[in-house]
């Protein structure tokens, strides 16, 4: 339990942390800072609307929001137990969700289960790949995965926009998106899931399967990183490479699966916005969740569990920031992106809380917890 | 064919292209042979384009504007420097977070300050930086076309000859150097590290926001937003392809980049 605690308690000091400067920022506006948290909060948790009727709006959407967050969170902190940082998330849910959608155009004769398993796959191994290809560069040459990674976003959206634009698109279609994937392919939305138990949640939440496909993904890299005989080799890689490789780990080998591994997941976004929500590839559909999954793992301490956690809270403000946006004068939905920095640059700097810590409460900042 | 490509023009716009990525170039070799890996070059350039706008929309002086760019340049980095070098923050991801931070701010200060949602108000043609008038464009278009440029292309060239000279001809060049190759052996021989590696990335950003600034109100008349579109990455890029060497690779590899730019 202390221990649980101990890990809870930077994440959470850089949270409030950030919410005061937010606060600060929001004040040198000119706007009332309990107001847009008031607004942040109840929009994005809360369990009624503004007339007091029960609705599942809210958290609907914020699960909703939370799901692609989940998937680059454990993406990149799965990278960051082997000790790599993988900036690019970006590019390989890119490769990701389009190698989604053409499997779900161009296969559009099979069966729906079989089809939806085929595109959830190409996602994974066109993210795969392109995770892989740094990790390959790194075990091999020595070159520098932050460099290769984000270079390989740029590369992943020019081609992806090239094959939507001259191969996918609908004829005359002025947006930059692909024609719409097989309708069998369309994974179930938890309208559908949960109306046999006489729920009633409403259609347009677009809340759907990947969700749950989600927490699967985070249970299965826990049992992965924890209970396997590869996750341990990746961890220990990650925790000392020259120990590891004395203890007889081909740290090569464990850094090119744990960048396609990475990868993999990264492309898993691609489930979620393409066989869940616009049912086709829609051209830059990313608002940078490759990045702010950095952000997600790091506040997450890089646990699966503490992953979900932390995506929740910000599928939370990205979904209390279009409130924001709407039903304040001054504030616009940007406030949530430069909250989510200052949370990375809180957590990033534990040293600062660390030190001060340790000045009042002793056991608490003592121990060093990785 | 050989027309095409070596008329003037590419020429004149290469040129032009190239300046940003130039300066935030040596501004990540500053940092970057300090010792501290500069990701945040994209959060400066943004950060110096953002305030040079909205200082020069205020103030109707666009040399103003380049200062507080400048002071806007140092204070990010000072923010990447606290973290990074005094709270041992990892420097890529504080440089991520700077990065986010000012896709951010800029868009949240342009809708309080103007109302828009990213972008500042377009600037009249006599609060743009000048061109310096070399050549007079009636007589000699080619001429003038190629070296008629904002001041700031110039700064670029003079800063990248000025940064080989400081680094590889000067004391605090050489303790910067050390400090980056072997920090150790710098602390032992007396050179503050502390001190050495803060004076590196606080010339990045100070660099870094003088390319974004010329993005801002030299090259276009407003800010609009994320408009350093990967620049601070392509100039990253284009530091490691010339091998953190200012005149002999790193230049010449922002000129190439910038050629391909052009359409």
């Amino acid at each position: 339990m202390k221990t649980l605690l101990r890990e809870l308690i930077f994440p959470l000091i850089a949270v409030i942390c950030a919410f005061l400067i937010g606060g600060l920022i929001v004040i040198i506006i000119g706007d009332n800072p309990i107001e847009v948290y008031r607004l942040l909060i109840t929009s994005s948790f809360g369990l009624f609307d503004a007339v007091g009727n029960f609705t599942f709006d809210n958290w609907g959407y914020t699960l909703f929001y939370a799901t692609p967050l989940i998937f680059t969170g454990l993406s990149v902190a799965l990278a960051l137990k082997c000790g790599l940082l993988n900036i690019g998330a970006e590019g390989q849910l890119c490769v990701g969700a389009f190698a989604a959608a053409w499997v779900g155009i161009t296969f559009s004769g099979l069966p729906g289960g079989i089809l939806i398993l085929i595109s959830i796959m190409a996602a994974m191994i066109a993210g795969g790949i392109w995770g892989a290809i740094p990790g390959i560069l790194k075990a091999k040459f020595g070159s520098h995965e932050v460099i290769n990674t984000i270079m390989l976003n740029f590369v992943a959206i020019g081609l992806v926009s090239y094959l939507t634009q001259n191969h996918y698109k609908a004829q005359g279609d002025p947006i930059m998106q692909t024609i719409p994937i097989a309708a069998q392919a369309h994974l179930a939305r938890f309208n559908t899931l949960l109306s046999p138990l006489g729920i009633n949640f409403p259609q347009r939440i677009p809340l759907n399967l990947s969700f749950l496909l989600a927490l699967l993904a985070g249970f299965l890299v826990w049992a992965f990183l924890w209970r396997t005989k590869w996750g341990y080799e990746i961890r220990a890689v990650g925790s000392n490479p020259t120990a590891a490789e004395y203890g007889g780990i081909n740290v090569r080998r464990q850094i090119v699966l744990a960048m396609s591994l990475s990868g993999a997941l990264a492309g898993l976004v691609g489930v979620n916005e393409v066989l869940g929500y616009r049912y086709r590839y829609y051209h830059d559909f990313s608002p940078g969740y490759g990045f702010a999954g950095i952000a997600v793992a790091l506040l997450g301490r890089n646990h699966p569990v503490g992953v979900v956690l932390a995506a929740i809270l910000f599928g939370a403000l990205n979904r209390g920031g279009l409130f924001v946006d709407i039903f304040t004068d001054k504030v616009s939905k940007d406030l949530v992106q430069v909250l989510q920095a200052i949370i990375i640059l809180f957590v990033a700097m534990e040293a600062l809380f660390r030190g001060t810590l340790t000045r009042f409460l002793p056991a608490w900042g003592a121990t060093k917890s990785k | 064919m050989f027309r095409n490509i070596f008329n003037y023009t590419l020429i004149a716009s290469t040129i032009r292209l190239s300046t940003p990525l130039i300066l935030a170039a040596l501004g990540g070799l500053y940092a970057e042979r300090s010792g501290v890996i500069n990701i945040a070059l994209e959060g400066m350039m943004l950060a110096g384009a953002f305030t040079a706008a909205v200082v020069t929309v205020f103030t109707h002086n666009p040399w103003i504007g380049i200062m507080a760019a400048v002071c806007a340049g140092l204070l990010v980095a000072g923010l990447h420097a606290v973290a990074t070098i005094s709270y041992r923050a990892d420097q890529v991801v504080s440089g991520t977070a700077i990065n986010i931070l000012f896709l951010g701010v800029p868009a949240l200060l342009s809708g309080a300050l103007f109302e828009s949602t990213g972008a500042t108000p377009q600037l009249p043609r006599d609060q743009v930086l000048p061109d310096v008038m070399f050549f007079d464009p009636e007589k000699s278009p080619a001429l003038s076309s190629i070296f008629n440029q904002k001041p700031l292309v110039y700064a670029a060239f003079i800063l990248t000859i000025l940064t080989a000279f400081i680094l590889y001809r000067s004391r605090f060049g050489l303790r910067l150097r050390a400090v980056g190759e072997n920090p150790e052996a710098a602390d032992t021989a007396g050179v503050s590290v502390t001190r050495m590696r803060y004076s590196g990335v606080l010339i990045s950003g100070a660099l870094a926001a003088l390319g974004g600034a010329y993005l801002s109100i030299g090259q276009n008349s407003l800010f609009t937003r994320n408009m350093t579109a990967g620049r601070g990455f392509i100039a990253l890029a284009a530091l490691i392809f010339g091998k953190w060497d200012p005149l002999e690779h790193c230049w010449p590899a922002c000129f190439s980049v910038s050629q391909r730019q052009f359409r």
